[in-house]
């Protein structure tokens, strides 16, 4: 199928983009890569007056580490760009293995980070690499610019903080503790497809005691947002990630999570999924403590 | 009685929904300039081949799932059918059509689909002749696994994989040495 008619614009600038998504005439509509937004139109299952292409931004088109060491990645860069920079792989591996879990590289050639996060598909692998690694989203509309956290940018199904007369201009991800490891797991039906459930884990290390000092666990799939279940983290602290304490994770995922029933899976099936992930996820993470 | 000569048709824009707008866009395709007006709706793929007759890049699923519209913009695979015309404003396309223009000998990537016998039907061939195209154009040999991720990013119905995957292997071989 064919879009609907509407109105295309490309601007330069930042406040040039913002001045036409707040401009209350028109319904207008960001596009960065497309790759969500442009199956959408084609279905006509949205139907913008006016399109606010944002890749042409120059400081929107910015990857870099700034001094105080944060990863910090512009709205226009593309998630292929952002998967292969020497110093997003080095410095926040897991971002890497979630990016490229996703789709095919064809997709990825498009498609930009910002734009998975602010489309926030709760199948989709960059919120909770997001959300595991504590990002802050950068949010610039007509009332200024605002910072919120990875927990209170999810909101719902494909909503998030950013409302419609704003853009997310930025994501910037904190730096990582010297004595972590990470692990990014799914589970799918096809290489390539969207998962049924996937985890993030991000362990440390405490020095010399060979125990975890601190977990995230972050679940995708298993609900509208990313999930977080501090249970699980709580049961892994303090512990030799050991077959026991891992048996005792499990436990908690069974128990925290409340994932629904859908066409792809029965809600059980997703639970014992998720538990298995993590038991895998959590050894291979702390192997690479 | 004198047959009567039909009165031509008079063909003529149709009017636009509004809200629309129509964007002067100048790109590179197939190494060729090109300048065009077009209307923002109008996707890559039907800007190919409808407005420039360049065929060869086929149009399956519309939503980005086939991978039979694959093309390189700026020598990366992407799907044609979720970009518009309007935003490859100054950017330069290879389609299907520019790897043996004429009477051109085939590049190693269409003779090793020929030989392979990558294909049946041949719909989805386009497709995985541009992706392939721009793996054996890395400056670094893809291993399997990143092979295998370029793959699925498209919908053969004929064949099974074996025989593309063959012919893959064998164009990347040529290219990079076994
Ligand atoms: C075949 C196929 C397979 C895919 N598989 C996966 C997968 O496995 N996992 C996965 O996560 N995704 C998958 N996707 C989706 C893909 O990753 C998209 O690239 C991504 O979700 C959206 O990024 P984009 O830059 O293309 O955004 P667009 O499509 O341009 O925009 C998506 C939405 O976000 C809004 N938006 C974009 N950028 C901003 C911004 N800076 N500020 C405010 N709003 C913004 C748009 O208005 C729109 O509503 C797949 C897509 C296809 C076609
Ligand atoms: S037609 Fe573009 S991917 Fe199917
Ligand atoms: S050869 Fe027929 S679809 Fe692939």
């Amino acid at each position: 199928m064919k879009p609907s008619s509407f109105d295309y614009t490309a601007p330069s600038t930042v406040g040039e983009a913002v001045a036409l998504l707040a401009d209350e005439e028109r319904e207008a509509k960001v596009v960065a890569g497309g790759q969500s937004l442009i199956p959408m139109l084609n279905m006509r299952l949205a139907r913008p007056e006016v399109l606010v292409d944002i890749t042409r931004i120059p400081e929107l088109g910015r990857l870099h580490v700034d001094a105080e060491g944060n990863l910090r990645i512009g709205a226009a860069v593309r998630q292929a760009r952002a998967a292969a920079d020497p110093a997003l792989r080095d410095g926040w591996p897991l971002l890497a293995a979630a990016i490229e879990r996703i789709g095919h590289p064809q997709i990825r050639n498009r498609g930009t980070v910002c734009g998975s996060l602010a489309h926030h598909d709760p199948a989709a692998e960059l919120p909770t690499a997001a959300l595991a690694l504590d990002a802050r989203f950068v949010i610039t509309g007509p009332r200024g610019t605002r910072t919120v956290t990875a927990e209170d940018f999810f909101v719902a199904t494909f909503s998030t903080a950013v409302e419609a007369d704003e853009l997310l201009t930025e994501v910037v991800f904190p730096p990582l503790p010297a004595d972590h490891g990470w692990a990014f797991e799914e589970l799918t039906r096809r290489h390539g497809d969207f998962a049924t459930v996937g985890v993030a884990v991000v362990l440390e290390r405490s020095p010399g005691t060979g125990t975890v000092r601190t977990a995230r666990v972050v679940f995708s799939g298993a609900a509208p947002v990313p999930v977080r279940l501090v249970a699980t983290e709580n049961a892994l602290v303090g512990s030799d990630a050991g077959g026991q304490a891992l048996a005792a994770a499990a436990g908690t995922v069974l128990a925290g999570l409340a994932p629904s029933d859908d066409i792809h899976a029965t809600a059980e099936y997703r639970r014992e999924g998720a538990a298995h992930l993590l038991v895998r996820a959590c050894t291979t993470a702390w192997e690479r403590c | 009685m004198t047959p009567s000569v039909p009165t031509p048709l008079a063909a003529r824009t149709p009017p636009l929904a509004e809200p629309s707008a129509w964007h002067e866009i100048s790109l590179t395709v197939n190494g060729r300039p090109v300048t065009a007006q077009v209307e923002s709706r109008l996707l890559l793929s039907d800007f190919l081949r409808d407005r420039l007759g360049l065929t060869g890049t086929h149009v399956g699923c519309e939503h980005g799932v086939c991978g039979a519209c694959t093309v390189l913009v700026d020598d990366e695979p992407v799907r044609t059918c979720l970009i518009l015309a309007v935003q490859c404003r100054g950017t330069e396309i290879r389609t299907v059509e520019g790897l043996a223009p004429g009477d051109a000998p085939l590049t190693s990537v269409q003779q090793a689909f020929h030989e392979c016998h990558g294909m049946q039907c041949g719909f989805c061939t386009p497709g995985f002749v541009m992706t392939t195209t721009a793996l054996t154009e890395q400056s670094d040999r893809p291993d399997g696994e990143q092979v295998a991720d370029a793959l699925s990013g498209h919908l053969c119905r004929c064949t099974g994989y074996r025989n593309i995957r063959r012919a893959v292997c064998r164009a990347l071989d040529e290219r990079f040495g076994e």
